[in-house]
């Protein structure tokens, strides 16, 4: 069980106002140090404010193999820019200091590893860190990582995939539910991240089989890149993470005006967060 | 840190034939450190593997092509010059005579064979020198597979050779831009397309890396190396080797050679890493030797890695040699102290192809070039007995090796 009080607690109370006013929950992706940590810290004030309901902060990582071409420079630069995992956790302890919204770690393991799980979990909770996701630790490899951050009052969210048999999904639907406070990250497709024209046609599919398994939210993340994706997840799920096309915004504005077209960007996606008809209609 | 004093556990004992275990463990290391994407397939490849082992059929028709297409088994040479020149018997194992030219093509065939087997139209593969490419090209040619190779930029200026070999056997040779534009850059980028393609797509993976079972598949495959040779060294010599000597870059050359040997205590077994500019400078690929455990390309194993867990860019005269992984059985054979590892660098590896090419006809792969040069060292050093039997496992040719020892030589070729 989580800490009593535990700081994972909040990402479900984040999904469960969400739900109670009607819309999808939004959270948005803010590379940490891209495209330095100055932007990247006014960028996710600016998301906060606009309305996220949980803050994923990446961790730049030399080798990243879940991501497509955008986070894989946005990533990058970070690092040449001097990115660490320790320069991430100060920026998500003033981030905490300055806004309320649940803030999540997304980043590969071998930092966090190299850094010792332990030491990892205690500096992340220090830091405000409410949730984890390790896109490179399934279930199978994540006890010493989901022990120390369970000890911490964190929360490790998992993800399935289309491609997750039933029984997979069985199985990473257990280890995400042993605290009860996150939520189940589902890839919407079999790829890297990125934006896309369309979500996959067989997402509706894919979101039963995960719902018939597990009591937690669900948030649907790669490719959701336009309102009616986020309006397409909000009838099939709870959480709509948009990351890519966040940092293609960015990427396109002027120097000064970067916070303020990543900001557009994600009010923009909100516009396809209320629901319009009941949820849960697959 | 993972050798604090205080904390380090008593040194592992070497269980010969014990590993991988059930979760892909060898000791402490391999793994499954992969997105969810790919469980499901490594499941998948997993169940189809140990099916195949399990089926005299398998293993009929990839002896029987090993023998017809492969070109085996490779000789096992005396090499009399060299013998002589460090006080020893040497033995050259002869991969580089194997059907395109190094050992890559035992695993390709064998994977090749399972991927048709597991009714995979399509075939990815990366590649730093270019053999494996090669390898995998000639082997998806031979059954009719599409085959797309990852290879990074830097790699494809330095083998321009053996891109061009790749599409002449009908692949698609896609190069990568991206980090240090090497090997491990067209290993993520590989990972990546089987993310994406992963219902129709086998990943063709070139050495003992990645997450299990590849480390095992590849070693199952390339141990033919170390089965022969020590079939021969016992008919020639009459005994074991007193030490045996492979390159390491991902290792599957040396944990091919090394694994049968590895239950006979009495034969040594020494790893060769790429010292590059030397250990001492950043610019080497030596990960056993000056690395810490870490996780990269979905297996838990040494690693060359700043203080913040980022991998770092590594160097090596010889593209196969120049990543900064190792597969993780040779990181059990470290730990436990069954295999030792050592690095050549840049210059002793071209000495040592030089030496080869003069002293016995023989032009060796830059990365074979490396074994090599320990075994001078240690004739160098009198460290060997005039009755000692050494094996060096030649894994490939230097062919595709002119234009980078022509340019370290100084010489300009058209």
């Amino acid at each position: 069980m989580t800490a009593s009080g535990g700081r994972g607690e909040r990402i479900g109370a984040a999904f469960a106002r969400a739900r109670g006013a009607d819309r999808v929950a939004l959270v948005p992706y803010v590379m940490a140090g891209y495209p330095d940590l100055a932007t990247s810290e006014a960028l996710a004030v600016g998301l906060a404010e606009a309305g996220a309901d949980v803050l994923e902060l990446g961790v730049p990582f030399s080798d990243p193999l879940a991501d497509g071409a955008t986070i894989q420079h946005a990533g990058q630069v970070a690092l040449d820019h001097g990115a660490t995992l320790g320069s991430c956790l100060d920026l998500a302890a003033r981030l905490s200091a300055r806004v309320n919204t649940p803030l999540v770690l997304m980043g590969y393991y071998n930092p966090i590893y190299s850094l010792g799980v332990d030491r990892f979990a205690e500096h992340a909770a220090a830091s405000g860190v409410a949730g984890l996701i390790v896109p490179d630790l399934p279930p199978e490899e994540a006890g010493p990582l989901a022990r120390a951050a369970s000890a911490h009052g964190i929360e490790l969210i998992y993800l399935v995939t289309p491609s997750s048999p039933d029984q997979r999904i069985a199985q990473v639907a257990q280890a995400a539910g042993a605290t009860g406070h996150g939520f189940v990250y589902c890839v919407s497709l079999s790829g890297v991240t990125g934006a896309r024209t369309a979500l996959p046609d067989q997402l509706g599919a894919f979101l039963a089989r995960v719902r018939a398994r597990t009591p937690l939210p669900l948030a649907v993340g790669f490719g959701v890149s336009r309102p009616e994706h986020v309006a397409a997840v909000g009838a099939l799920a709870d959480g709509a993470v948009m990351a890519s096309t966040l940092i293609d915004a960015v990427d396109a504005a002027p120097e000064r005006e970067r916070v303020a077209a990543g900001v557009a960007r994600f009010q923009w996606l909100a516009t396809g967060a209320p629901r319009t008809e009941p949820p849960g209609g697959v | 840190m993972a050798h604090d004093t205080e904390t380090a556990p008593a040194r592992p004992v070497y269980q010969h034939g014990a590993f991988p275990d059930a979760r892909g463990r060898f000791g402490a290391f391999g793994g499954r450190f992969v997105p969810e994407s790919l469980m499901a397939a490594l499941d998948e490849l997993e169940a189809a593997y140990t099916a195949a082992r399990g089926d005299p059929a398998f293993a009929a028709e990839l002896a029987e092509q090993e023998r017809t297409f492969t070109g085996r088994p490779t000789p096992l040479y005396a090499a009399e010059r060299l013998s002589r020149r460090v006080g020893a018997r040497v033995f050259l194992k002869r991969e580089d005579l194997a059907h395109t030219g190094a050992h890559k093509i035992n695993n390709a065939l064998g994977q090749g064979l399972l991927a048709r087997r597991m009714g995979k139209p399509r075939i990815i593969a990366e590649t730093g020198a270019g053999q494996h490419g090669v390898a995998a090209a000639t082997v998806c040619a031979k059954l009719g597979l599409e085959c797309v190779v990852y290879m990074g930029d830097e790699d494809i200026h330095r083998q321009s050779l053996n891109v061009f070999r790749m599409k002449l056997l009908g692949a698609e040779v896609r190069p990568v831009t991206g980090g240090s534009r090497t090997l491990k850059d067209a290993i993520n980028e590989a990972i990546r397309d089987w993310v994406t393609n992963v219902a129709s797509t086998h990943y063709l993976i070139g050495s003992a890396v990645g997450p299990h079972p590849y480390p095992r598949i590849v070693r199952d495959f390339q141990s033919v190396i170390g089965r022969e040779a020590r079939a021969q060294v016992l008919d020639t010599a009459g005994r074991l080797p007193d030490l045996v000597v492979a390159c390491v870059g991902g290792g599957s050359n040396a944990i091919g050679m090394f694994h049968p040997f590895a239950g006979d205590p009495d034969v040594r077994l020494v790893g060769v890493e790429a010292g590059g500019r030397g250990i001492e400078t950043a610019a080497h690929a030596a990960t056993l030797v000056a690395g810490r455990p870490g996780v990269l390309h979905g297996a838990l194993s040494y690693l060359l890695q700043n203080e913040d867990g980022q991998v770092v860019e590594t160097h090596s005269l010889s593209a196969g040699l120049d990543y900064p992984g190792v597969g993780p059985e040779h990181s059990y054979l470290k730990d436990t102290g069954r295999a030792a590892y050592v690095a050549a660098d840049d210059n002793a590896a071209l000495r040592a192809f030089q030496v080869l090419s003069q002293e016995e006809g023989i032009i060796p792969a830059l990365e074979s070039a490396h074994a090599v040069a320990h075994v001078l060292a240690l004739g160098e050093r009198g460290e060997l007995r005039p009755d000692d039997i050494v094996v060096i496992n030649l894994s490939g040719r230097g062919d595709k090796d002119m234009n980078t020892v022509a340019g370290a030589l100084g010489v300009t070729l058209d």
